[in-house]
């Protein structure tokens, strides 16, 4: 079917890419059926949610934003990795992100479609979307959000589409006698590329524009999202940093995604000769200093109402430290912040393999202790009189919160040796925290100010003075992760998910520089 | 009626719809260039003020949205001229009998859940005396609603009146998120109708008809006031604590047919406006609750109702 000489003309990790676009297994379809049809349960729970209006959610006049919202700051968060990748580091001169820039762009380009997705789920008038074009004020941050991130995802299509034009090409030459669609598709899309001087010179023209344009570009998409909130004079939301809060904040979840992507690529169409343990260190390093800035930011935005205490800020802040959103935001800080930074730093000691000596420290031993402690958890919430077969429930309970902490901690140190050998788990792990802790920190940043209005929530109806997601803000959410994926999926049969053509000029600039040293390791 | 102005107004809309959607070929049907500047087209409104067709324009997405960008501005318009009408709400007699929220209801058949004048129980700190606080629409002269508002939804009068246009909202509830006194309400779904109710006309001035998806609040009843009389609430109250009157003219009347002075009235009873503090230039004022005659709230206010969704 494929010409056998120009199937020479590709080294094995690249045929290995090639074969990618084409090998479907049962676990392929298996998982495309899987996200097809979480989408199309979404599209039944947005047929509902049109079909008797926003009621059906669990947004009431108090908390006029929810899930929605989490999502559309969420998802447009994680769109910045395109930014960062493609722009940042080529114009830093990082050679070693060419394998993975292609994967970035891609997490843009679906991330943005889907956040972009979200304000229309969550109007309340999709039929009137027209009134925006037609009675657009340009007063309003909202429209600043359009074309900011109408621009962005124009840009940023364009800067994952402009470096692919010769990878398209030399589809075009595999694909001669291939499936006439891929024929037609790679011709089109190829745009008459022959790779003369001229051309390459007018490409890396193109890209060096893009790359210098998609910054600002990308830094003021977050920012005006960030507006949404901080244009308003709520407590909590009315604050001067979160410009570039969101920015560092969308930075940090944006490299964790290409991190999860990175591996599942790897993992599913056997990259292992593109996609390195180097690359995984590499983006370690930078999932470390983004976590640092982020918490910079964070800690400032916190601590300068914590010390004040100012009346209006009070309500929140409490809420958010010690009150109901107290564990999510937690989390978000020690699971989604201290323990990736942590994870990818601490297995790198020298003396981390001597862990593995301690008895205590053994795997099974900790895992046991864990159980116990969750074992234990479980027995004392369940029992409810204090005539507990333990004797004093109270003192157990309010014991527990530092036997977990402890347990925590043990496991961690255990699972230290574990990780120094496997640095592509740790870099995962540390990843899909950082997402799950994105997500409800947005979260955390919109619902609890939302409680603690200046006017104390007063009189409302059962139910409006509290803030629970319904079946169908959970179902279109996931329908918009599911939608993620499967772009992200499809793209990756369509194109290769790594630059051919950047990675053998890769090749050259490696072979003269040498190996770029390791960040030092103590 | 179709000015000038709104048939330019038309074109630039129309022209930026269609040629995403149609190309050039309407465009070229439509009166442009050399043509005589009078419009060729033909505006009529129907009853409910929603569709207007045009002439030579029927049919297509790009047509009906033409249409929808020709439908006449707020048949409110900019307002009574020279009036800047002004709220005043006496702490000291109001004792929260709450017949102002009632009128309020039974004026606009506000959907439920909504109270477009709420009566809050508030104390100040914990050796204050507790008291009433009724809280209506503030009116603010630096309204943060009607910054945000993407689509002109919500819009400043002249006569200082925030009003809110619910057919053309678009529901993103930027406004509610922007009011810093709460006094904004989403339709989260459509409001069950009376046929009373059904019987009156979609009217912003009145505000009588609830559309799904929109937000709504109070607007100082401009239908009333137009015919020279009090806003429901201002009315209903027993105590005669809520007076309402023109700024220009300086003079405000209660229930009771107390007509005053609005600057002595707020002069000698110190009077203040809530939340002065982040500048939205409210124009609803308080006297403070000071030698209240009337029971003041129990000590402890009535906590936020709790509780799951149904």
């Amino acid at each position: 079917m494929i010409d056998g000489r120009r199937r020479q003309a590709f080294a094995p990790r690249e045929q290995r890419l090639l074969d990618s676009l084409q090998a479907t297994g049962p676990r392929y379809y298996a998982l495309v059926g899987g996200l097809v049809a979480i989408i199309l349960w979404g599209l039944i729970a947005y047929g509902v949610q049109l079909r008797y209006g926003l009621g059906v959610t669990g947004l009431r006049d108090n908390f006029m934003w929810g899930v929605y919202i989490t999502n559309f700051v969420f998802f447009i968060g994680v769109s910045h990795v395109g930014a960062l990748m493609s722009a940042i580091l080529r114009l830093t001169g990082a050679e070693w992100r060419r394998p993975i820039t292609r994967m970035a762009e891609a997490i843009t380009f679906a991330s943005l479609l889907m956040g972009a997705l979200m304000p229309f789920v969550d109007m309340g008038r999709p039929d009137r979307i027209l009134n925006l074009l037609l009675h657009g004020r340009l007063q309003s941050p909202i429209l600043w959000d359009i074309m900011s991130i109408t621009t962005y995802l124009t840009g940023s299509t364009l800067f994952l589409y402009v470096p692919m034009i010769p990878d398209i090409a030399l589809l075009r030459e595999h694909y001669a006698r291939g499936p006439a669609w891929r024929r037609r598709l790679y011709t089109i899309l190829a745009l008459g590329w022959r790779g003369t001087p001229g051309q390459k010179h007018q490409l890396e023209t193109i890209i060096g524009v893009l790359a210098v344009l998609i910054i600002p570009v990308a830094i003021s998409v977050h920012t005006v999202v960030s507006w949404i909130m901080a244009m308003t004079l709520r407590a909590g939301w009315n604050s001067t940093i979160f410009g570039p809060y969101f920015v560092s904040g969308a930075l940090f979840s944006g490299a964790a995604a290409v991190i999860t992507a990175m591996a599942a690529f790897r993992w599913a169409y056997h990259l292992e000769d593109y996609i390195t343990v180097r690359h995984f260190k590499r983006m370690g390093y930078l999932l470390i200093a983004l976590g640092l800035i982020y918490a910079y930011f964070t800690f400032n935005e916190y601590w300068t109402p914590l010390y004040k205490l100012a009346t209006h800020e009070r309500g929140y802040l409490s809420a958010v430290v010690s009150g109901p959103y107290a564990r999510i935001f937690w989390f978000t800080q020690i699971g989604g912040l201290l323990v990736p930074v942590l994870l990818l730093t601490l297995p790198t000691i020298s003396w981390v393999p001597r862990l593995q000596s301690a008895p205590l420290l053994q795997p099974r031993p900790a895992l046991a202790a864990l159980a116990a402690t969750l074992g234990l958890r479980v027995f004392v919430s369940s029992s409810g009189s204090p005539a507990a077969a333990l004797g004093d429930v109270a003192a157990l309970r309010a014991l527990l919160p530092w036997v977990l902490t402890a347990a925590g901690i043990w496991l961690f140190v255990a699972l230290l040796p574990f990780f120094r050998a496997r640095p592509i788990a740790a870099a995962v792990v540390a990843s899909l925290l950082v997402n799950v802790g994105a997500w409800l920190k947005r979260f955390v940043i919109i619902v609890p100010t939302l409680q603690y209005p200046f006017l104390p929530i007063r009189r409302a109806p059962v139910g409006w003075a509290v803030y629970r997601p319904t079946w169908v803000e959970w179902s279109i959410t996931a329908a918009a992760l599911a939608g993620f994926a499967l772009i992200y999926i499809l793209f990756s049969k369509l194109f290769p998910i790594v630059s051919i053509w950047e990675t053998r000029e890769e090749r050259g600039t490696e072979a003269s520089a040498g190996e770029v040293a390791h960040a030092p390791v103590p | 009626m179709l000015t000038r102005r709104t048939f330019l107004r038309t074109l630039a809309a129309g022209a930026a719809t269609l040629v995403p959607l149609g190309g050039g070929r309407f465009l070229r049907r439509l009166p442009l260039g050399r043509r005589s500047p009078v419009p060729a087209l033909v505006a009529a409104p129907t009853v409910d003020r929603t569709l207007v067709e045009l002439n030579g324009l029927t049919g297509g997405a790009g047509a009906a949205a033409v249409a929808y960008a020709a439908s006449p501005p707020q048949p409110t318009g900019p307002g009574i001229p020279g009036r800047r009408w002004v709220m005043v709400i006496d702490l000291a007699r109001c004792d929260g009998c709450r017949e102002c929220t009632r009128a309020c209801q039974g004026m606009h058949f506000t959907p439920a859940g909504q109270e477009w004048i709420r009566v809050y129980e508030l104390r100040d700190n914990e050796v204050a005396a507790p008291y009433w606080f009724p809280r209506p629409c503030m009116q603010c002269d630096n309204a943060p609603c009607v910054k945000v508002c993407p689509v002109s939804a919500a819009w400043k009068r002249e006569d200082g009146i925030v009003m809110q246009d619910t057919s053309r909202c678009i529901g993103c509830r930027f406004c509610i998120a922007a009011c810093p006194y709460g006094a904004r309400s989403f339709n989260w779904v459509q409001p069950p109708e009376t046929e009373a109710q059904q019987s009156l006309p979609y009217s912003d001035e009145w505000n009588q008809r609830h559309r799904k998806g929109t937000t709504e609040k109070c607007i100082f009843c401009p239908g009333l006031v137009k015919e020279g009389r009090l806003p429901a609430c201002v009315a209903a109250c027993p105590m005669g604590a809520i007076y309402f009157g023109d700024q220009e003219e300086d003079a405000v009347t209660n229930s009771q047919g107390e007509t005053v002075r609005f600057s002595e009235l707020i002069r000698q009873n110190a009077g203040y406006r809530f939340l002065e503090e982040l500048g939205t230039e409210p124009r609803v004022y308080y006297l403070p609750p000071r030698k209240r005659v009337y029971p003041a709230p129990p000590d402890e206010p009535q906590p936020a109702t709790r509780g799951v969704h149904p």
